[in-house]
């Protein structure tokens, strides 16, 4: 059975660094096209595949990632 | 089918709140890792904080911990202070590489030869972040700072200092490790460190300190990814991963 | 207790025992090192802690951790340490955080001498860390006084939430006399766990946060404000002062600490030979003694500041009187006091005689 996850972005304190885009193992993450309150573009799931391994809410430096697992 | 959250904001991390840190600066990670390990060991109403001189300055406007202030390098020095009329608190000071391996090196060095049963976290980036972008005691040979635009001369400006390695050698028992958070496999290895180095306090086993290499992407002139490879390829050679003293 | 001979230094550190200081981080300089020989010795007994730390820098930042906790700490120097401790006190007059600081005074500048000095009284009063803080100043002129004003200074400590100085001059340390030593009623006095750190539990999970940093202009002189009102209840509520055959007085000596106690034999020896002299003897050399000061008689002809230092008060004086008496100044450095016979000699020639 395939893991599923998924993500949730607290856009208001992310920085768009890009580590999460860079560590997502099953590169589900972009950088979007929206701009936050700070003028930052928020990170988006922008495809299906999340894995909830949690390694993008791992090396996020804002807490900005909450992650989870999507259990049958 | 249902969901499990596996990953959360730490209940300790000041909820509301977005850091000052520049985009994809390591101090973030660091902070959220001693916040995990707060959380996860229940002493978030025992922990007493010291915030350093440096970046992390306002470390106390994102953590929900009580705070101290410490002058520069006296971070240590002030945790003594504490945790000598508060041995029941769990102390701990989080530092840069000027607050802790220049200005503060005599305090450093004497907490840990006194076996101070306290947490040090220890952010080694390489430079001054804060004051904008100067030479630390631990910029490498050649390493470009705005105090050394040329790149740092040893004839000049001496060797980096291995502060981890150079604290090993006093004889007080204490458990000294590098990690660093450039990247998820080795931010796993740095959560074990940081959590075992509050465990360490709480057991009141005597002195622990965390060396964490970081990176300073603005100062570095990089962006953050890069600034993280940068750091695996040519600091962790420099100043290796590892423990170079625990306890029994 | 009963009374006791004890020396100077050895007494100060039992009457902070018996304030409640439980805790003393200090370095050893002379010559005040009985201080921390006599806390290593002793704070053990009443379940206390001495820390040796590695310097003056340390020293005060462990007071400023300590006190953190709202718990009596201290720690003792002597002048070229005191400096070294002036940023600490600085931040923590800032943070508002309890501190007893003692300074056994040597003469100076720099390394100077270990003989008696009073030559930090500017650095002590006008500041010798940064910004706009002001530190307690108790300057005791006799062993009983450096028992009494130590208590005192827990107690002044505690209830301002400031660090205060004990300023006893070199002779105040090494000499011996008889005192008392009672336990302070304010002995066992709790932390206040409203502002202390290590009470988040207690709070209901609220934390405390003390730190002098405000990065934005208007916290921080919010800050100052707060900071100078409570120095202004300090002004209004701690001023301390003795004045001695001062009614009559066509010649008043400002003299404090050891120069006090030998103004006063001076004074003595000139009242046996009918010149009206008298004294005027600053116990806290801040506050400044403004309100005993505008006490003196019109009758006052000429104030003579006598210190062992180059004249560090004579401005205080000045401005103390507005001016309106000539004031001078006779003094010794080095590690000299002047001498009764000295100090009787330059009254003399201001009398006229």
């Amino acid at each position: 059975m395939a893991k599923k996850g998924r993500i949730e972005v607290f856009e208001q304190f992310c920085k768009s660094c890009g580590l999460c885009v860079a560590a997502c193992p099953v590169k589900v993450l972009r950088i979007s096209e929206k701009t936050n309150a700070k003028g930052y573009r928020p990170v988006e799931q922008y495809k299906e595949g999340c894995i909830g391994c949690g390694m993008c809410a791992m090396t996020c430096p804002d807490a900005a990632i909450e992650v989870f697992k999507i259990e049958d | 089918m249902n969901e499990v959250k596996v990953y959360e904001r730490p209940k300790s991390w000041m909820p509301n709140v977005s850091s000052h840190y520049c985009p994809g600066c390591g101090h973030g990670i660091a902070h959220r890792l001693v916040c995990e390990a707060i959380d996860e060991l229940g002493i978030q109403n025992d922990t007493i904080g010291i915030a350093p001189v440096g970046c992390a300055a306002m470390i106390y406007d994102y953590m929900d911990t009580d705070y101290c202030e410490a002058p520069h390098g006296r971070a240590p020095a002030v945790a003594t202070g504490l945790k000598t009329v508060r041995p029941d608190k769990i102390i701990y000071t989080y530092q840069g590489d000027g607050d802790l391996a220049s200005i503060g090196m005599a305090e450093i060095v004497h907490a840990a030869n006194r076996g101070q049963n306290i947490t040090v976290i220890f952010i080694n980036n390489a430079i001054y972040g804060m004051t904008g972008g100067q030479m630390a005691p631990t910029t490498l040979v050649g390493q470009r700072a705005s105090t050394c635009p040329l790149g740092r001369d040893v004839k000049v400006n001496g060797y980096p200092i291995r502060v981890s390695e150079m604290l090993a050698t006093l004889p007080a028992p204490g458990y000294i490790t590098r990690v660093t958070v450039a990247q998820p496999k080795y931010i796993i290895k740095a959560k074990q460190a940081v959590k075992q180095a509050f465990q360490n306090q709480i057991d009141g086993k005597g002195f622990s300190l965390v060396e964490i290499l970081s990176s300073c992407p603005t100062n570095w002139g990089m962006r953050p990814v890069e600034a993280f490879d940068w750091l695996i390829n040519t600091m962790i050679p420099y100043y290796p991963l590892g423990t170079f003293k625990d306890f029994d | 207790m009963g009374r006791v001979l004890m020396k100077g230094t050895e007494a100060i550190a039992e009457a902070a025992i018996q304030a409640g200081c439980k805790y003393f981080f200090g370095y050893p300089i002379t010559p005040q090192n009985e201080i921390p020989e006599y806390m290593s010795a002793h704070l053990p007994e009443v379940g206390g802690v001495y820390v040796q730390a590695e310097s003056e820098v340390a020293s005060i930042n462990m007071v400023l951790g300590g006190g953190a906790t709202g718990y009596r700490v201290m720690t003792s120097s002597s002048s070229p340490g005191i400096s070294l401790m002036s940023e600490g006190i600085s931040y923590i007059a800032g943070c508002e955080i309890p501190a007893v600081i003692v300074n056994v005074m040597r003469a100076g500048p720099g390394l100077g001498g270990i003989l008696p000095g009073q030559a930090d009284y500017l650095q002590a009063t006008k500041g010798g860390g940064n910004g706009d803080y002001n530190l307690i100043v108790l300057a005791p002129s006799t062993l009983q006084e450096c028992v009494d004003l130590t208590q005192l200074a827990f107690d002044l400590a505690q209830k301002y939430r400031n660090p205060v100085m004990v300023a006893a001059d070199g002779f105040m340390g090494q000499m011996m006399e008889a005192v008392e030593i009672k336990p302070s009623p304010t002995k066992d006095q709790p932390a206040d766990p409203s502002w202390a750190l290590g009470f988040m539990g207690e709070r209901g999970g609220k934390r405390s946060h003390l730190h002098s940093l405000f990065l934005t202009p208007e916290p921080l002189e919010e800050h100052n404000r707060k900071l100078q009102k409570k120095f202004g209840e300090m002004k209004k509520a701690e001023q301390r002062c003795e004045s001695y055959l001062m009614d009559d007085a066509e010649l008043l000596i400002a003299a404090y600490g050891t120069t006090a106690r030998i103004s006063r034999s001076a004074v003595n020896n000139l009242r046996a030979e009918g010149h009206k002299v008298g004294m005027i003897r600053p116990i806290t050399l801040w506050p400044y003694p403004y309100e005993t000061f505008k006490t003196i008689p019109s009758a006052v002809k000429h104030i003579l500041v006598s210190e062992m230092n180059a004249g560090q008060m004579v401005d205080d004086v000045k401005v103390a009187t507005g001016c309106r008496y000539p004031v001078s100044f006779y003094g010794r450095t080095g590690g000299f006091a002047p001498s009764v016979g000295e100090i009787e000699n330059e009254c003399r020639r201001i009398l006229g005689l």
